[in-house]
C-alpha cells in the first residue's frame, strides 16, 4: 500500500515530524481561528451550517473510510447515521435524556447494532458485501417508517438544542439555546468532533490494530492462515465505523431539531463513499478533502441554477479520470511510488 | 391467486430483463454500473420522444432506445471506464466513476427531458378478462411477451453466436480468453454497450404501461441490484431467476401484507439479508464472487 510516509515517523527524523506538527498545527488554527475569523469578516453566516456540515459528514465519512481499509466497500453508512440520529431524537424527547449522553449512546446503540448485522454480513464480499449495505439503507428507512416509536413519515421534529453540560456545578459546554450564536458554537463542536475522530483514525491505521488491518486488505485468507483472528476484526472495524456514523447523526439531528425517514437515504450512503473515493483510499485524511471539496463544491455550484449537477457531476467524472486514485494520490507521485 | 400469479410474472419479466444488462457489464468488466437505473430511464424518455412526440409508430421509439443507448453505453466504456480501470490501484473506482455517470445522466435528463412524469398512449386497448378471476390489459400481456421475447432472445444470442461466445468466454477468466485471442476491449465495448441497450429497451417498454420520471432511475439501480444478489452476481441465469422471485415476492407481497401498511419491501430485504447470511453468493453465482 502507499502509507509508507505516515507510517515511519520516527525513521524519517525530526525534520518530518516537526513538519507534520508544524501542519497540524496549521490545520487546527485554519479550523478553530481563521474559518470563524473570516466568516465573521466576510458576514457569510450561512457557510457556518456548511462547513458544520462538512464536519460531520466527514466524521461519517471516516467510518467508511475504515471499511474501506479491511477490504470492504461500504454503502451503508447511512443507516447508522439514521440510527444514531434517531436515538438521539428518541431518548431526547421521549426520555428528557440529555442531548450530551444521547451523543455516546446513539454511537454505541449503533455499534452494536452493526456487530449484530455485520456477523452475518461481513462474510460476504466486493460487490455482494457493497449491494447488502446499499440495501441496508432502504432497511433503515423503511423500519423507521414502519416502527411506531420513530412516528413514521412525519419524523420527530421540535427536539430542544443540545443543553447545559456541567460536573460538580462548573459549566462546561453553555446551554445552546441561551447562545448568541448557536450557528458558532454548533461548528465549534462539529469542528472538534472532526479533529478527535481524525486523530483516532490515524491512530487505529498506525497501530497494530492497523496493520493488521491493511493484511486483511491485502489478503485474508492469507493473514487468516498466520494466526490473525479476521473475522473479530473485521466486526470491530465495521463497529468502529457505524459508532462514527451514528455520533455524525446524532449530531445532524440536533442541529436541524428534526428527523425523518428521509433524513439519510441512499445517495447519501453513495455520498459518503465517493467522498473517500475522491480524497483517497489510501489516506486518512482523504474522506475530510473529500466531503470538503465535493459538499462545498456542491454548495458553491448553487450559482449556476440548473446546470449545478451537470457541472457537479461533470468534474467528478473529470477527476477520476485524471486521478483515478483519489486526489491525495497527487502525493505519492512526489514521493516517488512503489 | 390467479391473478397474483400473472402480475409477479408480469412484473419479473422487466426485472428479469433490467438484471440481465447489470449482471451483463458486472460478469464482463467486474463494474457495479450505478447508472444502470438511470440508462433505463433514458431509455424511457428517447421512446416517449419518438412515439409521443414526433409521433412515429411504437416499435420505431423501441428501437430508437435501444440504439441510442448502445452507443451511449459503448461510448462510456471506451472513454470513461477502460482509461479508469486501466490507471487506478483499486477495482472499486470505478464505482465512483459510475455513480458520477448516474448523476451526470440525472443531469442531462434534468435538462433535455424536464422532470414531469411521462407516459405514451397505450399501444394495444381493451383488458382480458377470463371469468373474472383474471384481469389484465391487453397492453401488458403485450409487454410482458416482449419481454420475454427479448430475454430468449438475449439468451440464444449469449449462446450461439460468436460474439456471445466471445463475451461468455471473456466473463469465465477475462486473461484466458485473452490468451485465445479474443479481443478484449472490443468485447468489454459490445458488452457495456449491449447491456445498456437492455436497460434502455425496458425503459421504452415500460413507458407505455407506468410512464417514467427522473426520480426512478435510483430506486431501479436498487431494485436491480436485489435481483443480482437473489440469483448471484454475474450469471445469466442467477439474473433472470431474480428477477422473477422479486417479481414475484413482490406481487404476494402486496396482497399479503397490505393490511399491515407499507412493509413489503421491508420484509422483503429483512429476507435477503438472512438468505445471503446463509448463502452469500446468491442462488447460482461463483462461490468466491
Amino acid at each position: 500500500m502507499t502509507d509508507q510516509t505516515q507510517t515511519t515517523p520516527i525513521v524519517k527524523g525530526s525534520a518530518m515530524s516537526m513538519n507534520r506538527v508544524l501542519g497540524v498545527g496549521a490545520f487546527l488554527l485554519g479550523v478553530f481561528v481563521l474559518v470563524p475569523v473570516i466568516i465573521n469578516l466576510t458576514g457569510r453566516w450561512d457557510f457556518y451550517y456548511t462547513l458544520t456540515s462538512v464536519a460531520l459528514l466527514s466524521v461519517a465519512a471516516a467510518g467508511v473510510w475504515l471499511t474501506f481499509y479491511i477490504g470492504r466497500i461500504n454503502i451503508g453508512q447511512g443507516a447508522y447515521a439514521l440510527t444514531g440520529g434517531y436515538v438521539s431524537a428518541v431518548l431526547m424527547t421521549q426520555y428528557g435524556v440529555s442531548f450530551w449522553l444521547t451523543l455516546p449512546l446513539a454511537g454505541i446503540f449503533c455499534a452494536l447494532v452493526s456487530v449484530l448485522i455485520g456477523l452475518p454480513i461481513l462474510r460476504l464480499r466486493g460487490v455482494y458485501f457493497a449491494m447488502v449495505t446499499l440495501v441496508l439503507t432502504e432497511v433503515a428507512r423503511l423500519t423507521a417508517l414502519a416502527l411506531p416509536i420513530t412516528n413514521g413519515a412525519k419524523g420527530i421534529t421540535s427536539i430542544p438544542l443540545p443543553g447545559e453540560l456541567s460536573i460538580l456545578g462548573l459549566t462546561i459546554i453553555p446551554d445552546f439555546a441561551t447562545l448568541e450564536n448557536p450557528k458558532l458554537a454548533f461548528y465549534l463542536m462539529a469542528a472538534l468532533l472532526m479533529v478527535l475522530t481524525y486523530l483516532v483514525l490515524w491512530r487505529i491505521v498506525n497501530s497494530r490494530l492497523g496493520h493488521l488491518c491493511r493484511s486483511l486488505q491485502q489478503n485474508e485468507e492469507l493473514s487468516a492462515s498466520i494466526g490473525v483472528n479476521t473475522a473479530m476484526l473485521r466486526v470491530l472495524s465495521y463497529a468502529i465505523s457505524s459508532f462514527f456514523g451514528g455520533l455524525a447523526g446524532a449530531i445532524f439531528v440536533a442541529i436541524s431539531q428534526s428527523i425523518y425517514p428521509s433524513s439519510f437515504v441512499v445517495q447519501d450512503s453513495v455520498n459518503f463513499m465517493l467522498y473517500c473515493f475522491l480524497g483517497g483510499l489510501g489516506y486518512v485524511f482523504g474522506p475530510m478533502l473529500g466531503t470538503l471539496l465535493l459538499y462545498f463544491g456542491w454548495d458553491l455550484l448553487s450559482v449556476a441554477k440548473e446546470y449545478q449537477l451537470l457541472i457537479y457531476s461533470g468534474a467528478l467524472i473529470a477527476l477520476m479520470l485524471v486521478l483515478p486514485n483519489g486526489i491525495l494520490s497527487l502525493l505519492d507521485k512526489k514521493g516517488g511510488n512503489k | 391467486m390467479e391473478q397474483i400469479l400473472a402480475n409477479g410474472l408480469y412484473l419479473g419479466a422487466q426485472y428479469a430483463l433490467i438484471a440481465l444488462g447489470l449482471t451483463l457489464i458486472f460478469s464482463l468488466m467486474n463494474v457495479l454500473n450505478f447508472a444502470h437505473g438511470q440508462m433505463y430511464v433514458f431509455g424511457g424518455f428517447v421512446t416517449y420522444t419518438v412515439v409521443a412526440q414526433l409521433g412515429l409508430p411504437f416499435i420505431v421509439g423501441l428501437i430508437a432506445s435501444a440504439v441510442v443507448l448502445a452507443v451511449m453505453g459503448a461510448l462510456i466504456e471506451k472513454f470513461l471506464f477502460r482509461p479508469v480501470i486501466r490507471k487506478s490501484k483499486r477495482d472499486e473506482s470505478t464505482m465512483l466513476l459510475a455513480a458520477g455517470i448516474a448523476f451526470f445522466l440525472d443531469a442531462v435528463i434534468l435538462l433535455l427531458f424536464g422532470e414531469k412524469q411521462r407516459g405514451v398512449p397505450k399501444v394495444v386497448n381493451g383488458v382480458f378478462n377470463w371469468d373474472m378471476r383474471l384481469i389484465m390489459p391487453y397492453d401488458r400481456i403485450l409487454i410482458a411477451a416482449l419481454a420475454v421475447a427479448l430475454i430468449v432472445g438475449f439468451i440464444l444470442f449469449m449462446q450461439y453466436s460468436r460474439t456471445g461466445r466471445a463475451m461468455r468466454a471473456l466473463a469465465q477468466d477475462r486473461v484466458a480468453a485473452q490468451l485465445m485471442g479474443v479481443d478484449v476491449d472490443r468485447y468489454s465495448m459490445i458488452g457495456f454497450a449491449l447491456g445498456a441497450m437492455l436497460a434502455g429497451l425496458v425503459g421504452g417498454l415500460l413507458v407505455t404501461i407506468t410512464g417514467i420520471n427522473l426520480g426512478m432511475g435510483g430506486p431501479t439501480s436498487v431494485k436491480a441490484f436485489l435481483m443480482i444478489m437473489i440469483g448471484g452476481a454475474g450469471v445469466i441465469s442467477g439474473a433472470i431467476a431474480g428477477g422473477f422471485i422479486l417479481g414475484m415476492m413482490e406481487s404476494v407481497g402486496l396482497t399479503l401484507l397490505a393490511a399491515y401498511g407499507d412493509v413489503t419491501y421491508l420484509v422483503i430485504f429483512v429476507t435477503l439479508m438472512i438468505f445471503l447470511a446463509i448463502r452469500p453468493q446468491g442462488l447460482m453465482g461463483k462461490p468466491w464472487g
